[in-house]
């Protein structure tokens, strides 16, 4: 049941153009054709619509240093939220931690107009900026829950030694922080990738949006036919989906670490 | 528990002495992700709840002062109303769905079955997928066909299985509408409460079940007396995720449905969409979009302080 709809994806991405037929669309491809995936991808002149492609490489310009950024950011919070707290560090913990759960909605009015006056609207450079900034309670999260788990003594022996909070995190925290950051980086990297909230309301230009707003744009389109969009859904999901299968164990504790406690 | 008290103790203790050079580089390493959530998110907040006191239903910001006006209004539409009423029935469907399917799978898995791993990361996988492709994907299995040509998609495969009876018109239907959006979205998000439950059920000690077993309890009591009530805070992180994931929910009925026939598949994150910036209604989208944080945040806030508080205690 579960696997139902892939299934249904990958035969029809698979069928050539004369065999796709909506009132067979269960039936096994008679011969394999990848004519559905080059036209998601490059598009097709002749209808007049355009492929995924360039849409596909904004992603990977948006997704790959907004993970970076974030994971830093992150990882720099958790280290002070959880070795070296202050007074009231737990409360703004909890305020930064309430910016996760709320509905975007809820921001993206003055968003566009901020985006606009700093002339950032509709580029990639504002979209890294705004995945930046709304992803910093989820890595502070991952990453405090995680070097909650680093003994205390470690932090004291250094700072009798005399290490700084910077020469702490470089050469005590920041070296056992890779698998905070593989979790931490799994986890942005898919759901910056999945965004389409961000991405139809910051870039409403097709040349620089990121792919799920293209794919949606493919989808909507009637002069698109529906195997083309199910190749593009594919293609569109095929990043994530790799992360997933080679990656899926840390994959699994970003899931839980996003319900909270976990 | 003890351990990590004296934990917890040692760096309160550290926390005072640690020097003053220090104190500062910390204040300024979180600074930069402190200012800017608190524009980003409370600022802009306030400016949203601004916004949705004031009569700007254009291109041009009007930030005349008209009260709740906008707020009055919304409640006599019926698109909002109807909405409304979508979010209710999408999130109780919803949330019963996957608890009850999440459950279910969790405790197939957990009957340390041959080829267990795989089954996860089968139930796993449309995690990895987004809204917007599980979206691209259901309106085509969930397409009806028509009459004259035939059926398509999940109709289809109920008439080769000899269930044809059960076909439906699916969100084309206005009294089905969102309910075909919950399909798509149990489908996606179910093996995330499989994999909580999961988690849980390992965590439960093998000899508390034996004990039980051997008090003559049954398997189903076990699960029933046992089990279910040792699962509760999970279930409880489960309601508040799931929950506040079904009150926002917006790429999938764009990508599956959008408003549908007579809105029945609408919901207020994308009526917020629609009248803002297809309409230009700024100030209604505003109140539309303070309506669904408060919404957010009656689930979440009670959540978030009793986490501070439990966290607090130890």
């Amino acid at each position: 049941m579960y696997l139902l709809p892939i299934y249904a994806l990958l035969i029809t991405g698979m069928k050539s153009f004369e065999e796709v037929n909506l009132y067979r669309m269960w039936d096994l491809p008679a011969k394999f054709s990848l004519e559905s995936f080059t036209t998601a991808w490059f598009g097709s002149e002749g209808q007049g619509f355009r492929g995924l492609s360039p849409n596909f490489w904004n992603s990977m310009r948006l997704a790959v240093p907004a993970t970076l950024l974030s994971a830093l950011l992150g990882s720099m919070n958790g280290y002070v939220l959880s070795k070296w707290k202050f007074r009231g560090a737990d409360a703004l913990f909890m305020l930064m931690l309430f910016g996760m759960f709320i509905p975007y909605q809820s921001i993206l009015i003055p968003l566009v107009q901020v985006l606009s006056s700093i002339e950032l609207y509709g580029s990639i450079s504002g979209l890294i900026l705004v995945h930046v900034v709304y992803g910093i309670p989820i890595t502070t999260l991952i990453f405090r829950n995680y070097y909650a788990t680093v003994p205390g003594e470690l932090i004291e022996a250094s700072k009798i030694d005399g290490a700084g909070i910077l020469g702490i995190y470089r050469h005590v925290i920041f070296p056992i922080s890779m698998p905070g950051f593989a979790v931490v980086m799994i986890w942005q990297f898919t759901s910056i990738w999945n965004d389409f909230l961000f991405g139809v309301i910051v870039t409403p230009r097709p040349a620089v949006q990121p792919i799920m707003v293209a794919l949606n744009n493919l989808a909507g389109s009637y002069i698109v036919e529906w195997n083309v969009q199910m190749a593009g859904a594919l293609l569109a999901a095929l990043p994530t989906m790799l992360v997933y299968v080679l990656l899926g164990r840390y994959f699994m504790r970003g899931l839980l670490a996003g319900s909270l406690k976990g | 528990m003890k351990a990590v008290a004296s934990e917890a103790a040692r760096t309160r203790v550290a926390s005072l002495r640690f020097p003053n050079a220090d104190r500062v580089i910390s204040l300024l390493l979180i600074a930069p992700s402190l200012v800017a959530l608190a524009v980003f998110v409370y600022g802009f907040i306030g400016f949203t709840g601004f916004a949705s006191l004031t009569k700007w239903d254009s291109l041009t910001p009007d930030f005349t002062f008209v009260g709740l006006r906008n707020y009055a209004r919304l409640f006599d539409t019926t698109r909002f109303q109807i909405d409304l009423r979508n979010t209710v029935t999408f999130t109780v469907l919803f949330l019963a769905l996957c608890l009850s399917l999440g459950f279910l799978l969790a405790v197939l898995l957990d009957q340390r079955i041959r080829g267990e791993g795989i089954f996860r990361s089968i139930f796993l996988f449309p995690l990895a997928v987004s809204f917007i492709v599980t979206g691209v994907i259901w309106r085509w299995l969930l397409n009806p066909g028509s009459a004259q040509l035939g059926s398509t998609g999940i109709n289809l495969l109920l008439d080769m299985v000899g269930l044809g009876f059960l076909k439906t018109g699916w969100y084309t239907d206005p009294k089905i509408g969102i309910k075909a959006v919950v399909v798509a979205a149990t489908w996606q998000m179910s093996g995330y409460v499989m994999a909580m439950y999961l988690a849980g059920l390992r965590g439960i000690p093998v000899e508390l079940r034996g004990a039980a077993l051997v008090d003559g309890a049954s398997e189903f009591q076990v699960y029933r007396h046992v089990i279910v009530p040792l699962l509760y805070p999970i279930t409880l992180g489960a309601v508040i995720i799931l929950g506040h994931i079904s009150l926002k929910i917006f790429d999938l009925v764009v990508a599956m449905t959008g408003p549908g026939p007579a809105f029945s598949s609408d919901v207020p994150a994308f009526f917020m969409f629609d009248t803002t910036f297809r309409g230009n209604n700024f100030a209604q989208g505003a109140g539309i979009a303070v309506i669904l944080l408060a919404m957010v945040a009656v689930l979440i806030v009670p959540y978030l302080v009793y986490s501070l508080r439990t966290e607090m205690q130890r």
